[in-house]
C-alpha cells in the first residue's frame, strides 16, 4: 500500500521540483490523449512544444505572446503572496485595453513622443480601476474577492462588447465592430526589426524585475508577504493591512491592464472584440506554475505562451481544436496541485502488517 | 403592461432560475459539509456538452441527463482526490476545476457546436396552466423545472429535518469534533462534493438540452459563479436559495422586460446586469462582518487533516 507521511518541514527541492513533475505528467498524458484521439503521439508533441518555435520567426511570436501573460502574471504573484485571490486579471486586462483604446482613438490625428504614453498610463489607469473596485469592496465592506473579481470579468467584457459595437466603433468601418486603427504615433515601437516584437516585452521584463526587488528587497514586499503567512501577525506588526490590500490589488490591476494597452496598441493596433484568448485565466496557472517567484514566472509564461502557439499549430497541421490550449492548462494546474502534496508529505511504501506467528514450540508447550 | 407579458415574463424568470437554482442547492450541500468548490462552472459545462453529444447521439435525452449528471460526479471526483486525499487547497483547486473543464468541454463538443436537437418539450397540466399569471409560471414548464422544485423541496428537508442533514451539518460546523464522536467526515464530505457535482452536471445538461438546446463553448456563461454568490446570498438557507435563484433568473431577463416597455438599451449593457446585480448583493450582505461569520459554515474552505 501506497502511505502519505508528514516531513515534518516543507521541502523546498519538492517546491521547484513539483512544477516540473506536473509539466512532465501533462505531456505524458498529452501522449495518451492524442494516442486516442488516433493522432501520432510523438509527432503531435513536436509540433505543438518545437514547431513553433523552430525558427526565428517563430521565437519571436513566442515573445509576443509572453508579454500578456507575463505582465498579468507577475501582478497576480504579489496579490497572491498577501493571499488576495484576485482571478479578475482578465477583466482588468479588458479594461486595460478598452481605456487604452479610448485614448488613441481621441489622440488618432495627434502626433508626438507624447501620445503613446498616455494611452499606456490610460490602459493601466483602466486595470486600476477595475481591480480598485474590488479593493474598495473587499476593504470597505469586507466582500470576497473571488467572487467579485469573477463578476467583473464577464461585466469588462460586455462592458467591451458594448463600446466596440458602439461609441468606439469606426464609423468607416463598414459596420464591423472594429474600432478605427490607430495613429502611428500611439503604436507601441518594434524592437526587433521584421517581427512583432514590441515594447511591452521589454515592459513586462521590467515589470519581472521590479516586482523581484519589491517582493525581496523592500519592506513593503516583507509586509506583504508577512500578511499572506500569517494576518495576525501582521496586525500584530502595526502593518496597515487595509493600505497593503490595496496596494496589492492596485499593482496587479495595473500590470494587467498593461498587458492589455499592450495588445491593442501592439500586435492589434485597433480595439476587437477579442483581444485575449484568455491570457487573464492563463496567468493564475502560470502565478501558480512559477511559484509566485519572479524568474519562475518568467519560465512558466514561456511554457505558457508556447501551449498557445502549440494549440494553434495542432488546429492547422493536425486539424486539432484549439481547446486544446484550455484542456492542457485545466490539466497542468491539476497535476501542480496534486504533485504538491510532495513538498509536505513524502510517499513511503507501506509494508504489509506483520503479524508474528508464535514459534511451534512455544504453542505446543501452552496448549501442553 | 398587458398580464400577457406579466405571464411571460414570470415563466421565463423561473425558467432562467431553475439552472441557477439546481446548481445553487448542490453547492449548499456541499458548502455545508464545509467544502469549497469554486469548480462549479467547469462541472456545469461538462455536464452540458456531455448531455448534448449524448443526445444527439442516441436521441434520448433521458439518457443525456443521466449522463450528463454522471460527468457531474466524475469531475466533482477529481476535486474530492485532490482536496480530501491530497490536501490541496480548496480555492485553487476548484479553479482548476473550472479551467479544466471549460477547456475539456470546449475540446470535447468543438464537432458539435450549432448542431440542432429536439430539446426538452413543456408539460402543461390541464386546468393548472390555464391559471392567470401563474398558471404558465408555475405549471407550463418542462419536467426540469418541476424536478427542481421537489429537489428543492428534497435539499430543505434533508438539512432542516433529517438525521443525515445533521451530521451533514455537524462535519460542516466543526469536523474535528464530528471525527471524535464518530461521525464519518470524509465519506459524508465526499457525498456532499458529489452530489454537488451532480446537480451542476444537470443544470448544464438543462441548459444545452432544454433551455437553449444547443452546444456552444462556454455557454454556462458565468452561472456556476453566480451560483456561488447565490449561496452566500442566502446564508446558506435552502429557501432563500430558492428565492435568490429566481430573482436572478429575473435580472438575467430584464431585457424582455425593457423590450416590453419600449425601451431601447444596448443588450451588450443589459447583460451586465446579473453580474452586476451579483456583486452588490454580496456587498449588501457581507458589510456585516459579525452576522456573515456567523451564517456560514464554520469550517468552510479549511482541509480536514485527522486521519489515520
Amino acid at each position: 500500500m501506497i502511505k502519505l507521511e508528514p516531513r515534518g518541514e516543507r521541502s523546498s527541492t519538492m517546491a521547484y521540483l513539483s512544477p516540473v513533475l506536473a509539466a512532465v505528467l501533462t505531456m505524458l498524458t498529452g501522449l495518451v490523449v492524442f494516442t486516442l484521439l488516433g493522432v501520432d503521439p510523438v509527432e503531435a508533441l513536436i509540433t505543438i512544444l518545437y514547431v513553433p518555435i523552430s525558427d526565428t520567426h517563430g521565437l519571436a511570436e513566442l515573445c509576443v505572446k509572453t508579454a500578456p501573460i507575463l505582465l498579468c502574471a507577475i501582478g497576480l504573484s504579489v496579490a497572491f503572496k498577501a493571499k488576495i485571490w484576485n482571478i479578475g486579471a482578465e477583466g482588468q486586462l479588458l479594461m486595460g485595453g478598452l481605456f487604452g483604446s479610448y485614448i488613441a482613438l481621441q489622440l488618432i490625428e495627434a502626433e508626438g513622443f507624447w501620445v503613446l504614453p498616455l494611452v499606456l498610463i490610460a490602459g493601466a489607469l483602466g486595470g486600476m480601476v477595475w481591480s480598485g473596485i474590488a479593493a474598495i469592496l473587499k476593504v470597505r465592506f469586507n466582500t470576497n474577492e473571488i467572487l467579485t473579481t469573477i463578476m467583473m470579468n464577464y461585466i469588462a467584457l460586455n462592458v467591451l462588447l458594448w463600446a466596440v459595437h458602439g461609441p468606439l466603433k469606426d464609423p468607416e468601418g463598414y459596420n464591423f465592430p472594429e474600432s478605427a486603427l490607430f495613429g502611428e504615433s500611439a503604436l507601441l515601437p518594434i524592437l526587433i526589426d521584421n517581427t512583432r516584437v514590441h515594447f511591452g516585452m521589454a515592459l513586462a521584463l521590467f515589470a519581472v524585475v521590479a516586482v523581484w526587488v519589491l517582493m525581496s528587497r523592500s519592506f513593503y514586499g516583507f509586509q506583504i508577504k508577512v500578511m499572506g503567512m500569517d494576518a495576525g501577525a501582521a496586525r500584530l506588526s502595526g502593518f496597515k493591512e487595509k493600505r497593503l490590500a490595496y496596494f496589492a490589488l492596485l499593482l496587479s490591476g495595473g500590470l494587467a491592464g498593461l498587458a492589455g494597452v499592450g495588445e491593442v496598441a501592439g500586435p492589434i493596433g485597433q480595439l476587437i472584440p477579442q483581444i485575449s484568448p484568455g491570457y487573464g485565466y492563463a496567468a493564475i496557472i502560470v502565478a501558480f506554475l512559477g511559484r509566485l517567484h519572479p524568474v519562475g514566472i518568467l519560465l512558466a509564461s514561456l511554457l505558457m505562451a508556447l501551449l498557445y502557439m502549440g494549440g494553434e499549430m495542432a488546429q492547422i497541421s493536425l486539424g486539432l481544436p484549439l481547446a486544446l490550449t484550455g484542456m492542457f492548462q485545466g490539466m497542468l494546474l491539476f497535476y501542480l496541485l496534486a504533485c504538491d502534496v510532495l513538498i509536505s508529505f513524502r510517499i513511503r511504501l507501506k509494508p504489509k502488517k506483520i503479524t508474528p506467528t508464535p514459534p511451534s514450540i512455544l504453542a505446543s508447550d501452552t496448549q501442553g | 403592461m398587458d398580464i400577457d407579458l406579466i405571464t411571460n415574463i414570470l415563466y421565463a424568470m423561473i425558467r432562467t432560475g431553475t439552472p441557477l437554482l439546481i446548481v445553487a442547492l448542490g453547492e449548499l450541500v456541499c458548502e455545508k459539509s464545509g467544502v469549497l468548490n469554486l469548480g462549479q462552472e467547469g462541472m456545469m459545462l461538462m455536464g452540458a456538452v456531455i448531455g448534448f453529444i449524448v443526445t444527439l447521439v442516441s436521441g434520448s435525452l433521458l439518457l443525456g441527463f443521466l449522463l450528463a449528471m454522471v460527468a457531474g460526479v466524475l469531475m466533482s471526483l477529481i476535486f474530492g482526490l485532490i482536496t480530501m486525499e491530497l490536501s490541496a487547497n480548496q480555492v485553487a483547486t476548484g479553479l482548476a476545476l473550472t479551467i479544466f473543464g471549460t477547456g475539456l468541454s470546449a475540446f470535447i463538443g468543438s464537432d458539435f457546436v450549432g448542431k440542432p436537437i429536439d430539446g426538452l418539450d413543456p408539460i402543461f397540466i390541464s386546468g393548472l396552466t390555464d391559471l392567470p399569471i401563474i398558471g404558465r409560471m408555475f405549471f407550463g414548464q418542462d419536467l426540469v423545472v418541476y424536478l427542481s422544485f421537489i429537489l428543492f423541496g428534497a435539499v430543505y428537508w434533508f438539512i432542516n429535518h433529517s438525521r443525515p442533514g445533521l451530521i451533514l451539518k455537524a462535519v460542516g460546523e466543526n469536523p474535528h469534533a464530528a471525527n471524535a464522536i464518530g461521525l464519518p467526515v470524509f465519506k459524508t464530505r465526499y457525498l456532499a462534493i458529489m452530489f454537488g457535482g451532480a446537480m451542476a452536471g444537470l443544470a448544464g445538461g438543462y441548459l444545452s438540452l432544454a433551455y437553449t438546446p444547443l452546444w456552444a463553448e462556454n455557454m454556462t456563461a458565468g452561472r456556476g459563479w453566480i451560483a456561488l454568490a447565490l449561496v452566500v446570498f442566502a446564508s446558506w438557507k435552502a429557501e432563500r436559495v430558492l428565492l435568490g435563484a429566481w430573482l436572478f433568473g429575473l435580472a438575467s431577463i430584464l431585457h424582455l422586460v425593457f423590450q416590453g416597455l419600449g425601451f431601447s438599451v444596448s443588450p451588450n449593457l443589459l447583460a451586465i446586469l446579473p453580474y452586476l446585480a451579483t456583486v452588490v448583493v454580496l456587498v449588501i450582505l457581507s458589510s456585516n462582518q459579525t452576522r456573515s461569520r456567523l451564517v456560514a459554515p464554520m469550517s468552510l474552505g479549511n482541509p480536514f487533516y485527522a486521519k489515520g
